[in-house]
C-alpha cells in the first residue's frame, strides 16, 4: 500500500504515532502525479517539488500534527493563492498572480497543510463538465474517455486517481456533488455562509459555496471543521459556532427520519440510478431510519430560475474583468470601448460569454420583473418546499445526477448539460448543505447518492453518509488507471 | 397678454461622509494623496473581493436623515448599478436603489423674506468611483491614467423633491443643506475638493400648469455661484424656446455647466443613457437597523442650525437675518458663542463677525479655524472699546493686528503706544490750539452749523493720531466753545 492511496484521517494517524513524515507522504503524493497525471490532467499547475517539500518539512518539524496539518491537497483554480498561479481556467486570467490567499485556504496554511496545486475546472465554474476549460478537458479516472462532471472537475479527478489526499471546490448548481458523483468521490456543500467567500472568484454570489472533496465521510468532516467559520471578510459568512463533525460519526442512525422526494426519481433518471439509491435507501432502514417518501412540488421550477438568477450575478461578477486592471487586455484597441470589447471578446470562452448575455438580458430594464424577480420568487417556494418537509425529516435523501459520467464532446447542447444539475440546483437555491456519496456502480461507472441537511446541520448528513460508509465498500473501490 | 412661464428645480446632492476609512474596505479617505496610495485589492475591484460595511458610514447617514426629518426605515439594502467605465473598479457601483436608508424629510430656506419648505425625497449611501487623469483635453490624450485613491470613499446622495423654483431659492438649499451637513458633522462640504457635489433638474412649464415640462439635468457645478449662473442660464433657455414654440426642441437629456463660456452643453440623452440593470447586491445582506441605535444616534446629535438660529434670536435677542448668517458654519456659531459667554451685546458681537473677521477671512482666503483671532481676544478689544480704552477707529487697526499676528489687544495698544487719552487735563491744551487754529469754524459752530463741530473732532483725533477719547472731545468741545 502507498502513501497517497491512503485517507487524510489514517495518514494523520500515522503522522501522530510518527509512522510516517509530511515529507514522505509529499514525496508519495508527487509520484503518484508523475504516473498518472498525462492521463488524468487534473492539474493547472503543480507547484515545483522542492518548494512543496520544503513546506512539508516545515510541518514535520511543527511536531505538532491536527486537522489537515502535513497532508498534501489541492485546490480549485479559483481560489486566490498569494503568489500563485489562479487562472479561473480562463485565458482572461491566465498570468494573473494575486497578492491575498483565499480566508478558506489561509485555514489550511494555518494548520499548515501542504497545497500541491491548481486543479482544473470549467471556465470561471460556468459548466458541468471541466470541458469549458480554456486549457484542456480533466479525464474520468473510471474512463478516461468520458469527463469527470464539474465545474469543479479537476478537484474529484485528482482525489479520486489519488493525485492529493483531499480537495477543495465550489458548488453553485452541483459544481461539487456532480463531479463527486461521477469519480465516486465524497463531495460537500456546505450551508450558504457556513465556509467564507472570500478570495474565491465568484460566480453567482448568492448561490456560491466552498466545499471539500475526500476519500471519505471521516476525511470529509476533518476537512469541513478547518474551513468552516465565520469571516469578517465576509459579510454572508454566518456567525454560528462550528462543531468537531467527527463527534457526529458514531454510526447510529437508530430513529433518523429520512424522506426521499418523489419528484427526485423522475426527471430522466436512469433505472440503475434509481436502484441504487433505493437499494441505498433500504441499507438505512435495516439501521433503523425510518424513510418515507415526501414531495418538493416546486422543484421542477428550479432549474429554470437557476438559469435566470445564476446568469444575471455572473453576468456583473464577470464585469471586472474589463483589461483595465489586471488579467488580458487587448492593446491594439485604440479606444477605451473597444479596449473593453476585444478584451472579454479574445479571452471568454463560449459557455463564459453565453451567461453574461443571458444574465445582462434577464437584468435589463423592462424584463427585471417578468425574469429575474420571478426567479426569485420561485427561488423563495423551492426553500419553503424545503422547510415542510424538515419539519418532520433529518435530511432528505435522492440521486446526485440523473445519470452517470458523459463522454468527452458528447454534449454539444448547452440546454441538455444544463438538464445535469436538475437535482442539485435545488439544495443551492434554498442554501442548504447537500452532499453526494458513491453509491453505486453503472457499466463501471459510480453512482452518487445525495444527503441534503438542515440549514447548518452538516453533522446529520454526515452523521448519516458515516453510517452507511461504514456498512457499505463502494467508497474503498477504486479505478485502475493501468499503473502500479 | 404673453404667456407666463415658472421654474422648476430639484437638485441631487452628493456629500462625501466624514469616515476615516472608505465605505467597504479599510483603506484611508485622507484627500490629496499620491494616486493610487490609497488602494487595496476590494476597492480596486481584484477577483475574489467582497465588500464589508463600515459601521461608521450608516450612523452618519442616519444622523444626516434625523436632521433632515427623514424616516430612517427598518431595512434598507444595497444594489449594484453596473456600467463600464475605466474608473469604475468592479464595473458596478454599490449603491441603494428603490429601498434607501433614508426616506422623505424637508429643510426650511427663506429667500427675500419669505419661508419655503423644500421637500427630501431620499437619500442613500453609495461609493464613489475613482478618477481619470488626462494627458490635457480628454478627447485628444494619447492615454489616460487612472488613480483609485477615491474608488469606495463613502458618499450619501440627498435628492431634493423638485420644490424650488428659482435659482435662488436653490442656492439657499444648498447652503442650508451644508449648513445642516456641517453641524451634524457628517461631511466636510469642501465642494472645491469635491466633498460637497450637485447636480441640478431644471424644468420649465406655464405657470398653473400640473404636469412637469421636459426636465434637463446639469452637472459640473462646483460652486453656489456655478449652480445659480447655470440654472438661470437653463431656465432661460428653456423659457426661450418655450416662448417660440419651440418645446419639443427641449429634450430629456443631461447638460455640463461650461465655467468659462458661462453656458450649459449637451452632453448625453436620454437614449444614450445606460441600462444600469440595478439589483440587489448579493455580496451584503440586507440591513436591519434597530430602533435603538437611531435613539442613541438622535440623542448624540449636536445642535442642528435651525435650533441654534432661533436661539441665537430668542436668547441672545440677535437679528434673524445676523443669526442666519452666524449659524452658516458650526465655526461661526462656536466663534460667537465663545464671545457671547463673557460679552452680552450680542449684536456687536456679530458685527465684528459678520463684517471685519469675514472680509479679512475672504481677503486672506482662511478658514476660521486657522484664525488667530479667538472669541476671548474679541472680547477683550469690546471691552477695551467699553472701558474708553480705545476708540471705535482704534479697534478697526487693532482687529487687524490681532488677525495677522494673534497678539492680544492689550499687547498690541502697549507695543503701539496706541493708548485712549481720556484724561482733561492733556487733552484741554490740544483743544485750545485748535480752537485758535479755527476762528472760522468756531465762528460756523457759534451761527448755528453744527457740523463745524465734527470737523473740529477730526483735527483733534488728526492732532492725537486717533487716540483721544471721542465722546470726551465733544464734551470738552461743547464746553470750551460754550463758554
Amino acid at each position: 500500500m502507498e502513501l497517497y492511496e491512503l485517507t487524510l484521517h489514517e495518514l494523520q494517524d500515522k503522522l501522530q504515532k510518527k509512522e510516517t513524515s509530511s515529507e514522505e507522504i509529499t514525496r508519495s503524493v508527487f509520484s503518484r502525479i508523475n504516473q498518472v497525471e498525462d492521463k488524468v490532467k487534473s492539474f493547472i499547475t503543480v507547484i515545483d517539488k522542492e518548494t512543496v517539500l520544503k513546506k512539508a518539512r516545515e510541518s514535520d518539524e511543527s511536531g505538532k500534527f491536527t486537522g489537515v496539518t502535513g497532508i498534501p491537497y489541492g485546490l480549485k483554480d479559483l481560489f486566490c493563492t498569494r503568489g500563485v498561479l489562479t487562472t479561473c481556467a480562463s485565458n482572461m486570467l491566465a498570468n494573473y498572480i494575486p497578492t491575498h490567499s483565499s480566508t478558506a485556504v489561509s485555514k489550511l496554511e494555518e494548520q499548515k497543510g501542504i497545497m500541491v496545486g491548481k486543479l482544473n475546472m470549467d471556465e470561471f465554474a460556468m459548466g458541468s463538465s471541466t470541458e469549458t476549460s480554456a486549457f484542456f478537458p480533466t479525464r474520468n479516472p473510471w474512463d478516461l474517455d468520458r469527463m469527470p462532471g464539474g465545474s469543479s472537475g479537476g478537484s474529484a479527478a485528482a482525489v479520486r486517481a489519488d493525485e492529493v489526499i483531499f480537495s477543495l471546490g465550489s458548488d453553485t448548481g452541483g459544481s461539487i456533488r456532480q463531479p463527486a458523483s461521477f469519480c465516486g468521490v465524497v463531495g460537500l456543500k456546505p450551508t450558504y455562509g457556513r465556509v467564507s467567500r472570500s478570495g474565491v472568484v465568484a460566480f453567482a454570489s448568492s448561490l456560491d459555496q466552498v466545499g471539500v472533496f475526500s476519500k471519505d465521510v471521516e476525511d470529509c468532516a476533518i476537512v469541513l471543521k478547518t474551513i468552516s467559520g465565520y469571516d469578517p471578510l465576509d459579510s454572508t459568512s454566518v456567525n454560528i459556532e462550528v462543531p468537531d463533525y467527527t463527534t457526529y460519526l458514531d454510526g447510529d442512525i437508530k430513529g433518523m427520519k429520512i424522506g426521499y422526494p418523489r419528484e427526485y426519481f423522475e426527471q430522466g433518471v436512469t433505472e440503475d440510478i434509481k436502484q441504487a439509491v433505493f437499494k441505498a435507501l433500504k441499507k438505512f432502514e435495516e439501521l433503523g431510519a425510518i424513510v418515507e417518501e415526501v414531495s418538493l412540488p416546486h422543484s421542477e421550477y428550479a432549474l429554470p430560475a437557476y438559469y435566470l438568477i445564476a446568469p444575471a450575478e455572473a453576468s456583473t461578477n464577470m464585469a471586472k474583468f474589463d483589461g483595465v486592471r489586471f488579467g488580458y487586455r487587448n492593446i491594439s484597441a485604440d479606444n477605451v470601448i473597444d479596449m473593453f470589447c476585444n478584451s472579454r471578446s479574445d479571452s471568454f470562452g463560449d459557455e463564459v460569454k453565453r451567461r453574461i448575455m443571458l444574465g445582462t438580458y434577464a437584468l435589463s430594464s423592462g424584463y427585471y420583473d417578468a425574469y429575474y424577480l420571478k426567479a426569485l420568487k420561485v427561488r423563495r417556494l423551492i426553500a419553503n418546499d424545503f422547510d415542510k418537509v424538515f419539519k418532520d425529516f433529518d435530511i432528505i435523501i435522492s440521486p446526485t445526477t440523473p445519470n452517470t459520467a458523459f463522454k468527452i464532446g458528447q454534449q454539444d447542447d448547452p440546454l441538455a448539460l444544463y438538464m445535469n444539475d436538475i437535482l442539485t440546483v435545488p439544495v443551492n437555491m434554498a442554501g442548504l448543505p447537500g452532499m453526494s456519496i458513491p453509491c453505486g456502480f453503472s457499466n463501471g461507472l459510480p453512482i452518487g447518492m445525495q444527503l441534503i441537511g438542515k440549514p447548518f446541520a452538516e453533522g446529520s448528513i454526515l452523521k448519516a453518509a458515516y453510517a452507511f460508509e461504514q456498512n457499505t465498500d463502494y467508497h474503498k473501490v477504486k479505478p485502475d488507471l493501468g499503473v502500479k | 397678454m404673453a404667456q407666463e412661464f415658472e421654474t422648476v428645480i430639484g437638485l441631487e446632492v452628493h456629500a462625501e461622509l466624514k469616515t476615516a476609512t472608505k465605505i467597504f474596505c479599510s483603506c484611508s479617505t485622507a484627500f490629496g494623496s499620491e494616486p493610487n496610495t490609497q488602494v487595496c485589492p476590494i476597492c480596486s475591484g481584484f477577483p475574489g473581493t467582497l465588500p464589508v460595511l463600515n459601521k461608521k458610514v450608516v450612523e452618519l447617514a442616519i444622523r444626516t436623515g434625523l436632521a433632515l426629518h427623514s424616516e430612517i426605515p427598518e431595512f434598507c439594502k444595497f444594489d449594484r448599478k453596473n456600467y463600464f467605465y475605466p474608473d469604475l473598479a468592479k464595473a458596478y457601483q454599490i449603491s441603494q436603489y428603490d429601498l434607501p436608508i433614508c426616506k422623505g424629510g424637508y429643510l426650511d430656506i427663506e429667500v427675500n423674506g419669505s419661508k419655503k419648505r423644500i421637500g427630501i425625497n431620499r437619500a442613500h449611501m453609495e461609493e464613489d468611483a475613482g478618477k481619470l487623469v488626462h494627458q490635457g483635453d480628454i478627447t485628444t490624450t494619447p492615454f489616460s491614467l487612472v488613480d483609485l485613491n477615491r474608488s469606495g470613499i463613502p458618499l450619501l446622495e440627498i435628492v431634493s423633491e423638485p420644490d424650488m423654483s428659482s435659482a435662488a431659492e436653490a442656492r439657499t438649499y444648498l447652503e442650508k443643506l451644508r449648513a445642516i451637513l456641517l453641524f451634524a458633522g457628517v461631511s466636510d462640504c469642501k465642494m472645491q475638493e469635491g466633498s460637497l457635489r450637485c447636480d441640478a433638474n431644471v424644468s420649465v412649464k406655464p405657470v398653473g400648469q400640473k404636469e412637469l415640462g421636459t426636465r434637463t439635468e446639469i452637472k459640473n457645478l462646483n460652486s453656489f455661484r456655478a449652480l445659480e449662473r447655470a440654472i438661470e442660464y437653463e431656465a432661460k433657455r428653456h423659457t426661450c424656446l418655450l416662448e417660440d414654440g419651440d418645446g419639443d426642441k427641449i429634450i430629456q437629456e443631461t447638460r455640463t455647466w461650461d465655467e468659462e463660456k458661462q453656458e450649459t452643453r449637451s452632453m448625453r440623452s436620454k437614449e444614450e443613457a445606460n441600462d444600469y440593470r440595478y439589483f440587489p447586491d448579493p455580496d451584503l445582506p440586507p440591513l436591519k437597523i434597530k430602533q435603538e441605535w437611531i435613539k442613541e444616534i438622535k440623542n448624540s446629535m449636536p445642535e442642528l442650525p435651525e435650533i441654534a438660529e432661533e436661539r441665537l434670536v430668542k436668547d441672545c435677542g440677535l437679528p434673524e437675518y445676523d443669526a442666519s448668517i452666524i449659524t452658516m458654519t458650526p465655526e461661526s456659531l462656536a466663534f460667537f458663542d465663545g464671545c457671547v459667554k463673557s460679552y452680552s451685546d450680542a449684536k456687536t458681537i456679530s458685527n465684528w463677525i459678520m463684517g471685519d473677521l469675514t472680509r479679512l477671512l475672504n481677503q486672506n482666503n482662511i478658514e476660521l479655524t486657522d484664525c488667530k483671532i479667538t472669541p476671548d481676544s474679541l472680547v477683550s478689544m469690546l471691552k477695551m472699546i467699553d472701558d474708553g480704552k480705545i476708540s471705535g477707529k482704534m479697534a478697526k487697526d487693532i482687529f487687524e493686528d490681532m488677525f495677522n499676528t494673534g497678539k492680544n489687544p492689550e499687547v498690541i495698544v502697549k507695543e503701539k503706544g496706541m493708548v485712549q487719552i481720556s484724561d482733561e487735563q492733556t487733552l484741554v491744551p490740544i483743544l485750545e490750539d485748535i480752537i485758535a487754529n479755527n476762528p472760522r469754524a468756531v465762528e460756523d459752530y457759534k451761527s448755528g452749523k453744527k457740523k463745524a463741530m465734527g470737523a473740529m473732532v477730526g483735527q483733534v483725533m488728526k492732532a492725537t493720531k486717533g487716540q483721544a477719547n471721542p465722546a470726551l472731545v465733544n464734551k470738552l468741545l461743547q464746553q470750551l466753545l460754550g463758554r
